[in-house]
This record gives C-alpha cells, sequence and structure tokens, in this order.
C-alpha cells in the first residue's frame, strides 16, 4: 500500500476522506490524517448554531473509520521534508509519505492595528474561539465587530443573539462589498440597523487602546472619532496557511495560497493542497463548494482518474435572521457588455437585481437582499437562457411560478456539491421518493441547504407528493385533521372517519385522533367511544411490561416529595409486591401491577393525595429541577418552585409524542433542562428557555428561544410553543425534529412565538388556558365511575383471579418477571421508533 | 359455522352487554386457556387466542380493534403485530397466528366453544 498523510482535518479534508473511503475499493491508500484541533471535522459553516445550543458533537461531520485510515487530532505538523518525503509534527512524531495533501485551510487575518491583541479581541473561525467570545460576551454590554463582509455580519448576529449590544465597522462604503453592490448594501444596511446592530461604514480602525483593567476598551477610528466597547471581533479577511508549503519552498500564488493546477497538484508533484490553503488560476476561494470540488477531484486522481479542477461557482446566501442577502454569478456585472435588471422596492425591504448577458438573453448572475427566496431557482439558471421575463422573475410573485421543468438537465441545483438537475432525476428514477432519499443518494442539500426547495419542487413535479396520510384510514395528515376536527367541531372518531376517512380505523389513527380530540377539550380519555381508541397504556392508564403486568407512577411534581408521600409509596408496593426504582424524571416507578389490581393501588395512592404520573401518554411526563436558590449556594433562582409550577400547568396535556422538561438554577445546569422539549435555566435576571432537546436513539440538545425572560412571560412562551407543537406536529414527531422540518427551523419558531408572527398568539394561549382550566386527575376520575372501573377485571368470568401466565422471580430482594417460556420478545423491525 | 368433529362444550364468557364494541375482554378456560372476545362495529363476534405469540403475554384482549383492507383485525399492544380477527394469521408474518375460537351470543350471554376452532 501506498502512504498518504493529510495534514489538517478541516472540511476539506474530511471530504477528501469521504470520498476516498468510498472510492478505495482495491486498498491502494493508506491513509494518516494530521488535524491540530482537538476534535475531528465538523461543519464550520455551521458554527454559529453552536451559540444558539448545538452541541460540537452536532456539528461533527462523522469519523470516517476503516482498517486504513488513522486520524491524529491535537497534532501540528511544523515542517514538510521534501527530500527525504516526511512530515514532523509538534510532538516529535515523523511520518513518512508518498503523497502528501495540504488541507491547512485559512487562518483570520487580524490586522497589525496597535492593540490587536488585547484581551477581549476575539476571531470567529473554532469551537474554541466560539467558546472564549461566549465566555467574554456573557459581561459584555458592547462589542464591536471589524469587518462587515458576510462573516462579520454572521459574528455581529451571533454577539446580538447573546445579548451584546452590536456595532459593525466596515472600511469599504457598503457591507458585504465582495458579494453585493452598492444599492443592495443600502438596503442590507437599513435591514441590520433595523435588527439593532449600528453599522460604521467607510471606516477604518486605527487603533485599540486598552482600559484600566487592561482589556480592550476603545476603538479609534480615522476619521478622529472612536468607539468604546467591551470586546472586538476581527472578521476583515483570512490568509490562507499556507506557512508549511513556504517553508518547504513549494510554489505560491501572488498573495500566497498554495499554487496547484487542474489536477490539486502542487510545484512538487507528490505535494497536493485543496481547500481555502490553495491558490488555484488566480483565485482562493474562502467557500465550501470549491473545497469540495476540489477534493473530489483530487481523489478521483488519487484512485486513478481523469477529473479536473476548473474553477467553482462562488454564490453565497447568507440569512441574518430574517434578512436574507445573496450573491451570485457575476453579481458585480464585470462580463463586458452585461446588463443589469434590477427591483429596488425600498418599502417593502427588497432589492432584487440580475445580471444578463449583452443580448439580455442569458442569465450571468444576480444579487436579492430582504427575500432570496427566488435564490434556489435562478442560481441554477446562471449561464442558461432566461425562461422568461426577467422583471417577472424577481418581482415577487416571480420565482414561485417558475418550475424546475426550466432548468436544463446540466443546471447545477447543489452548487456546494456538484449535483446537477440530471443527477437529481436519475436519483428519482432510481426510486428516491422524498428529499431525504435524495439527500442521502446525491448529498443535494447537505451542506448549506439552500437547495432544499428546488429538491422538493423537483420530486413534486416527477409527480411524486410525499405522502402525509396519517395510514390507510386518512389521506391526511396529523396536523390537516387538527384542523378538520378544529373547524367541524366534530368530537368524536366515528363522525371524523366517516365524514374525512374509510374503513374502520387502526392501531395508528386511533390513538393519533384520541390525542386530537383530547387535547382540543373532550372529557376524559376513557369516556364513551374515546375508550377504544386508546393503546393499551391509555386504557388503563398504566404502563404495559413485557410479562402483561403494569407499572404505576404518580406524579412527583418537580421531584418535590414530602417524607409522608414517600412513605406511602413504599407501603403500597411493600403491601402489592411491587418492584421500585427511581426513574430519571425524579418520581418513582412501581412494576408488577396486574391490571386487575390497578385500582386497589391507585385508591390508596389518590387518598394520599398523588394523582397521576401520565407516565403512559403521549403528555407532559415531568419538569425535572435542581434545588436551586432554596439550598444550592450557587443556585441564582427558585427551580423547584418553577418546575412545580410548570408541572402542574401542563399535567394531562396531550401531545403528538412525549414531552419533558426541566428546570436548572445557575448555569451549572444540574436539572440537564438541555436534554428536554423545553428546557429553562435561571440567570441573574430571568429565565432562559430552551427547546428542542431529547435524549434517545438520536439524542439532541435544545437551542435557545429566547434570553432573561421574566416568569410570566417564560410561561406565555411555552404555552405557545406546546400548543404551536401540539397543533403542527406529525404523529410520534419529537420537538426536536419537528423543530427541523419548519421552513427556517428556529428562526420561524421565534418569529410565530416571540414575534407572533401568524397572529396566533392569543389563540394559543387561550387554548392552553382551556387546558389548564379544564385539568381533572384521571386516576380519581376513573375510581368514581363505576362504569370504567369494571375494565378493570382479568377475566369476565373470573374478574379477580390472577392472569396465570404473570410470575415473577427474585432478583436483588425485589420481584421481577420469571422468564417467559417463548423467551426475549423480538423486537418488530417496522416498529415505530421516535422520529 | 363450520362443523367441527369432537362435540362442542359451549361455557359463558359474560353477559352479553358486558361486552362493548371494539373493546376487548379475556376469558379464562377450565384448562388455563385464555380467550380474548370482540365486538366490532357491524355487531360480529370474534374469540381469538389471548396470548401473544410473538412475546408470551397474555395481551391480545387490550389491543385495538380495527380493519386492515376490510379484514377485521386486532394489534397486540405488546410489540404492535397485526393479526386478523378472522383467520388469526399474523398479516405481516404467515409463520404466525392465533386460534380462532366457536363464539355465540346465546340467550343474553356470550359464549365460547372450548375447543379452538383451529388454526387457519
Ligand atoms: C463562521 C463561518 C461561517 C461560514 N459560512 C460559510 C458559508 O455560509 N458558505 C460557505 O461556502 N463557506 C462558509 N464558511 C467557510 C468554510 O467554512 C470554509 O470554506 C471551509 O471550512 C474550508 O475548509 P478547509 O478544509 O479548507 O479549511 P478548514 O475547515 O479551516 O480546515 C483546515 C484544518 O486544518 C488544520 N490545520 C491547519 N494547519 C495545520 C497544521 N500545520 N497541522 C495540522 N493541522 C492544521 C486547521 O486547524 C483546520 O482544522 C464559513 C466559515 C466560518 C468560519
Amino acid at each position: 500500500m501506498e502512504k498518504l498523510v493529510v495534514i489538517g482535518n478541516g472540511m476539506v479534508g474530511h471530504r477528501l476522506l469521504q470520498a476516498l473511503n468510498e472510492g478505495d475499493h482495491t486498498h491502494r491508500w493508506h491513509i494518516t490524517v494530521v488535524g491540530e484541533e482537538p476534535r475531528t471535522a465538523y461543519d464550520r459553516v455551521a458554527l454559529s448554531s453552536y451559540l444558539e445550543g448545538t452541541s460540537a458533537q452536532d456539528l461533527s461531520l462523522g469519523q470516517v473509520s476503516g482498517p486504513h485510515v488513522h486520524v491524529h487530532t491535537n497534532e501540528r505538523v511544523t515542517t514538510i521534508d521534501r527530500t527525504h518525503r516526511t512530515i514532523t509534527t509538534h510532538t516529535g512524531r515523523t511520518l513518512p509519505y508518498d503523497r502528501l495533501v495540504l488541507a491547512t485551510g485559512s487562518t483570520p487575518f487580524v490586522p497589525p492595528v496597535p492593540g490587536h491583541d488585547l484581551p477581549g479581541c476575539h476571531v470567529y473561525r473554532t469551537i474554541e474561539d466560539l467558546d472564549a467570545l461566549a465566555i467574554d460576551a456573557r459581561t459584555a454590554r458592547t462589542g464591536v465587530v471589524i469587518g462587515g463582509g458576510l462573516l462579520g455580519l454572521e459574528a455581529a448576529n451571533a454577539l446580538r443573539q447573546l445579548g451584546v449590544k452590536t456595532h459593525v465597522v466596515e472600511l469599504a462604503p457598503h457591507l458585504m462589498p465582495t458579494q453585493i453592490d452598492q444599492g443592495a448594501g443600502a438596503l442590507l444596511q437599513r435591514l441590520v440597523t433595523d435588527l439593532g446592530v449600528t453599522v460604521h461604514t467607510g471606516s477604518a480602525t486605527t487603533t485599540i487602546e486598552p482600559g484600566p483593567d487592561g482589556r480592550a476598551h476603545r476603538i479609534l477610528l480615522g476619521d478622529g472619532t472612536h468607539l468604546d466597547t467591551d470586546l472586538v471581533v476581527f472578521s476583515v479577511g483570512i490568509r490562507p496557511r499556507d506557512e508549511l508549503a513556504r517553508a518547504a519552498h513549494l510554489r505560491l500564488g501572488p498573495r500566497g495560497g498554495v499554487d496547484i493546477d487542474h489536477t490539486c497538484t502542487t510545484s512538487d508533484p507528490t505535494i497536493h493542497a485543496i481547500g481555502e490553503v490553495a491558490h488555484h488560476n488566480g483565485t482562493i476561494y474562502g467557500l465550501i463548494a470549491p473545497g469540495n470540488a476540489m477534493a473530489e477531484v483530487l481523489a478521483d486522481r488519487l484512485l486513478g482518474g481523469e477529473a479536473t479542477f476548473t474553477g467553482a461557482d462562488t454564490s453565497t446566501k447568507l440569512k441574518l435572521l430574517g434578512v436574507d442577502v445573496a450573491g451570485f454569478g457575476d453579481a458585480h456585472a464585470n462580463t463586458p457588455g452585461a446588463l443589469d435588471v434590477v427591483v429596488n422596492d425600498a418599502a417593502g425591504g427588497r432589492y432584487a437585481k440580475l445580471v444578463l448577458s449583452d443580448d439580455a438573453t442569458t442569465l450571468l448572475g444576480g444579487i436579492l437582499v430582504g427575500d432570496a427566496s427566488a435564490y434556489a431557482t435562478l442560481r441554477p439558471l446562471v449561464g442558461h437562457p432566461l425562461p422568461g421575463d426577467p422583471l417577472a422573475l424577481i418581482s415577487p410573485t416571480g420565482p414561485t411560478t417558475l418550475g424546475t421543468h426550466a432548468l436544463p438537465d446540466s443546471a447545477q441545483v447543489c452548487s456546494c456539491n456538484a449535483v446537477t438537475k440530471a443527477h437529481l432525476t436519475c436519483a428519482i428514477d432510481e426510486g428516491a421518493r422524498e428529499v431525504a432519499a435524495l439527500k442521502s443518494r446525491t448529498r443535494a442539500g447537505t451542506s448549506c441547504g439552500s437547495c432544499v426547495p428546488m429538491l422538493e419542487q423537483i420530486l413534486a413535479e416527477s409527480g411524486i407528493t410525499p405522502s402525509s396520510a396519517l395510514c390507510e384510514h386518512f389521506t391526511h395528515s396529523r396536523t390537516e385533521l387538527w384542523e378538520i376536527v378544529r373547524s367541524t367541531g366534530i368530537t368524536t372518531f366515528s363522525e371524523l372517519i366517516t365524514s374525512h376517512g374509510t374503513g374502520h380505523g387502526c392501531h395508528v389513527c386511533k390513538p393519533a385522533i384520541a390525542s386530537i380530540l383530547a387535547s382540543q377539550g373532550n372529557g376524559h380519555i376513557l369516556t364513551g367511544e374515546q375508550a377504544t381508541l386508546q393503546d393499551t397504556n391509555d386504557r388503563y392508564l398504566a404502563n404495559l411490561q413485557r410479562n402483561g403486568s403494569y407499572s404505576v407512577v404518580p406524579r412527583i411534581p418537580g421531584g418535590e416529595i414530602t417524607p409522608d408521600k414517600l412513605i406511602v409509596i413504599g407501603e403500597v408496593a411493600r403491601d402489592f409486591d411491587l418492584y421500585t426504582k427511581i426513574t430519571g424524571g425524579q418520581r418513582i416507578d412501581m412494576f408488577g401491577a396486574r391490571l386487575e389490581q390497578l385500582p386497589a393501588i391507585w385508591t390508596r395512592l389518590v387518598e394520599a393525595g398523588f394523582e397521576s404520573g401520565h407516565a403512559y401518554g403521549k403528555s407532559l411526563r415531568t419538569v425535572k429541577s435542581c434545588v436551586g436558590t432554596t439550598w444550592c449556594r450557587f443556585g441564582v433562582q427558585d427551580s423547584v418552585g418553577l418546575a412545580i409550577r410548570l408541572e402542574e400547568r401542563y399535567r394531562g396535556l396531550r401531545s403528538p409524542h412525549k414531552l419533558k422538561a426541566a428546570v436548572s438554577g445557575c448555569a451549572r445546569e444540574c436539572a440537564e433542562a438541555r436534554s428536554k422539549d423545553f428546557g429553562i435555566i435561571a440567570t441573574d435576571t430571568g429565565w432562559n428557555l430552551y427547546v428542542g432537546g431529547n435524549g434517545g436513539f438520536t439524542p439532541r440538545h435544545a437551542r435557545l428561544l429566547a434570553r432573561d425572560l421574566d416568569e410570566d412571560t417564560l410561561i406565555r412562551y411555552i404555552d405557545r410553543f406546546l400548543m404551536f407543537y401540539i397543533r403542527t406536529a406529525d404523529r410520534l414527531q419529537r420537538t426536536a425534529p419537528w423543530i427541523e422540518s419548519l421552513n427556517e427551523g428556529l428562526d420561524h419558531l421565534r418569529a410565530v412565538i416571540i414575534d407572533d408572527r401568524l397572529g396566533i398568539a392569543d389563540d394559543l394561549e387561550a387554548a392552553m388556558a382551556e387546558h389548564v382550566a379544564s385539568y381533572t386527575d384521571e386516576w380519581a376520575a376513573v375510581l368514581s365511575d363505576p362504569d370504567k372501573l369494571a375494565r378493570f377485571v382479568s377475566f369476565t368470568n373470573a374478574p379477580h383471579t390472577p392472569d396465570p401466565t404473570i410470575t415473577f422471580t427474585t432478583t436483588r430482594d425485589q420481584p421481577v418477571p420469571a422468564p417467559t417460556p417463548l423467551g426475549i420478545p423480538t423486537t418488530r423491525p417496522t416498529m415505530e421508533t421516535t422520529r | 359455522m363450520t362443523t367441527l368433529t369432537p362435540p362442542l362444550t359451549w361455557i359463558d364468557a359474560c353477559p352479553a352487554h358486558h361486552l362493548e364494541t371494539a373493546l376487548g375482554l379475556a376469558t379464562l378456560l377450565p384448562d388455563l386457556h385464555q380467550v380474548a372476545l370482540f365486538r366490532t362495529h357491524d355487531d360480529h363476534l370474534y374469540a381469538v387466542d389471548n396470548l401473544d405469540p410473538h412475546t408470551g403475554a397474555a395481551v391480545i384482549c387490550r389491543g385495538i380493534v380495527g380493519d386492515h383492507a376490510g379484514e377485521p383485525t386486532i394489534t397486540s399492544p405488546m410489540l404492535k403485530h397485526v393479526f386478523s380477527l378472522r383467520s388469526g394469521h399474523d398479516l405481516d408474518d404467515h409463520h404466525t397466528h392465533l386460534s380462532t375460537w366457536p363464539v355465540r351470543h346465546h340467550h343474553g350471554m356470550i359464549q365460547i366453544g372450548t375447543t379452538p376452532q383451529g388454526t387457519p
């Protein structure tokens, strides 16, 4: 085997590994990767989401593993010895190579102004950079971003979201000078200013002066004015990390960057360079798409192929909390004779420009600000004849009417991964039926995601409508059925299936509709026909276990319980011979109750003041808490009090899936609130609300929805969040995938919940108020209703005879199910898992 | 009804009004066999094994009654296997089935024949 050494495990280096791993069937290469960062490659493009709660693990691009791939992290290469074909790292390790790849990316450029290295000065490139920034932002009131380009604005948005009053200082006369023109820049500046960011264009930074604490404090500008600040972020450009190549005397570009040819080879035929470190034909690309294209070309070459790199698309689309900015193709109309068509709608906050060839037939590029929804359709058309009147294409109604059939097969729909329309239609012919399948087969839409609407459109225009039908009995989705029930006032399953479905229902639609009916207030879930819709857990208000017995979980709000109540639980468990275990939700689970024992057990529990814990329902489980200010030396708010208030507010609320919550009394986060559907973390001045976390098969960290809320606002936001979820989520869809499924994700959620963009906030709150007012304990209601109680019998002809198949043995002094003669239940391959 | 070779003994399961539409019940036979009883929306009576053959738990009567392409079904609450109420077949796995039992409405009582109608 030949030895391939890759320096740098960033995004492009990772893509190279993936491509080699997929293509190297003959095991030609033994690959060693040396990366300086403390972790393997992650999604730098999505870096800012880290500050909103996406974890480093979520950002990870995954491991490329195989017997012939070795990745070393935390190790920097210090020299290349071209004569002996070895590299040496800072730990002293020397590695021989047959071929060497430089994928070292670039480093933020910090202008050498006096004071640039004071404490409080930051850059924005790695997870460690963001960690440092977040720490300083905690105590900062004002922050200044130097540089108003794409990355600078992204950093400004991040500072803003960290609660820091933000300024942007840009040397050029308008923002994002590389991507957009003066007109678009002016509109962008207005929209960004509306978001509370102060923009200073045409301003040079001359000096950064320290304050008395020695930290960056004052920025002196070229016009003699100054800005006082608590922190500084430099974002004035990037420089290729070509220092190894320079020392090894490889040929560089005129302004740096390792010069490569169309095969991604440097001036040394055994050394290659890809990504942001490479200089190709006069250009250093600062975007992921060209880097990925280089990685694919190099992988192909290393495996004996003939691929070539001939340059790449530098289109970009940026989203700054509601402000879309996109530039694509020849945005600055540099092509000789190019014509512009401009729509500058200052009142509507939209600017759109198309650049056309001199005969006005071919699209060369364009700029969109304020509304970039046409980007996905227009960008692939670059270099192709226009399908219609150019003005119509950028008028507010234009892009939606332009179908994908207007695109030629060769048009690149996903420029990040160079996927053409032909690739996609081919994948559809081979059986891809939904966006997820198209993504995994072609990689389209897996990087910046801006082409996902196009993928949906191409699927739709191929005659494939993604089926959202609930099951064979209803062609509607859960959301549609929710609306039907609401608008028609239908209160029973029979009415609904007669008027809007076929047949008699099944285990899929019945519980889903039971939940819809319950969340719109239809009395006790076991009243009348509703009883027949419930899964066994809801039908017997207990959790079915593997041997046919049930577990019993009384509610213990916030995990707070008196010794007397603890004793009752102990006595009940002892008297009914139940196995007890403490749950992760801070309560106590009693296992091994037989169906006919449930009423007697609950009679004792209800007498002692317990209520149903709804452990059996797709509904609120628990609101976990730490002890907060009541006891803890570090606590800053009363987390237990809030947890109890929340648990008592949302108990019994039926939802598309189970709901878990937690409240932490300080930033130490002992209640693990960020692993919950909604989690609350105390701050010095209020509460931060996080949404969309879960444990389980695909763990997710909850992301910040709003910060420093007072208790009433917090509860209003949670009311709205939960009701909006209940109304619009799919069946068995937890909050994290639901948020992802919303167009614009968390931003959309913020718009609905905080800005009330849909005008439904009052309605959502009213629905929650109704739930709170109508709550009753389900178990107490059963105990006082002889008809419902009559269903808790083991056998029709022997109501109190225990089921003879339920038997127990003893393990660690407690009863546990005796092994069944059939052995371990087989899991169903088709069984539903949490989506 | 199918003609059966051995003489059939009927035992009383419950008063007919105890068996609600789409809410199953279990009956214990003298030989400790458990039978799950169902009444569907069209007032048809069905009786099948109460023991879920996939897990060995006696829980079939606690599943959800429904239909699949017109065939009346019961879904085991354990791992959601779907069985035909008419034939007892597992609709996804033809090697597994529930036995079906004779059942009738007789003088205000639901009765079960104590020999299975057999395996489909
Ligand atoms: C906040 C942010 C947002 C962005 N948004 C977008 C966007 O929307 N669209 C877009 O197209 N692009 C965007 N980019 C740019 C994109 O992330 C880069 O183009 C891409 O990461 C380049 O990949 P790379 O592998 O060349 O470099 P990198 O991802 O930087 O990887 C290089 C790696 O090499 C390591 N390394 C360097 N020298 C050595 C050494 N001597 N020894 C060992 N290891 C070494 C580095 O530590 C690094 O891990 C964004 C970048 C940032 C920072």
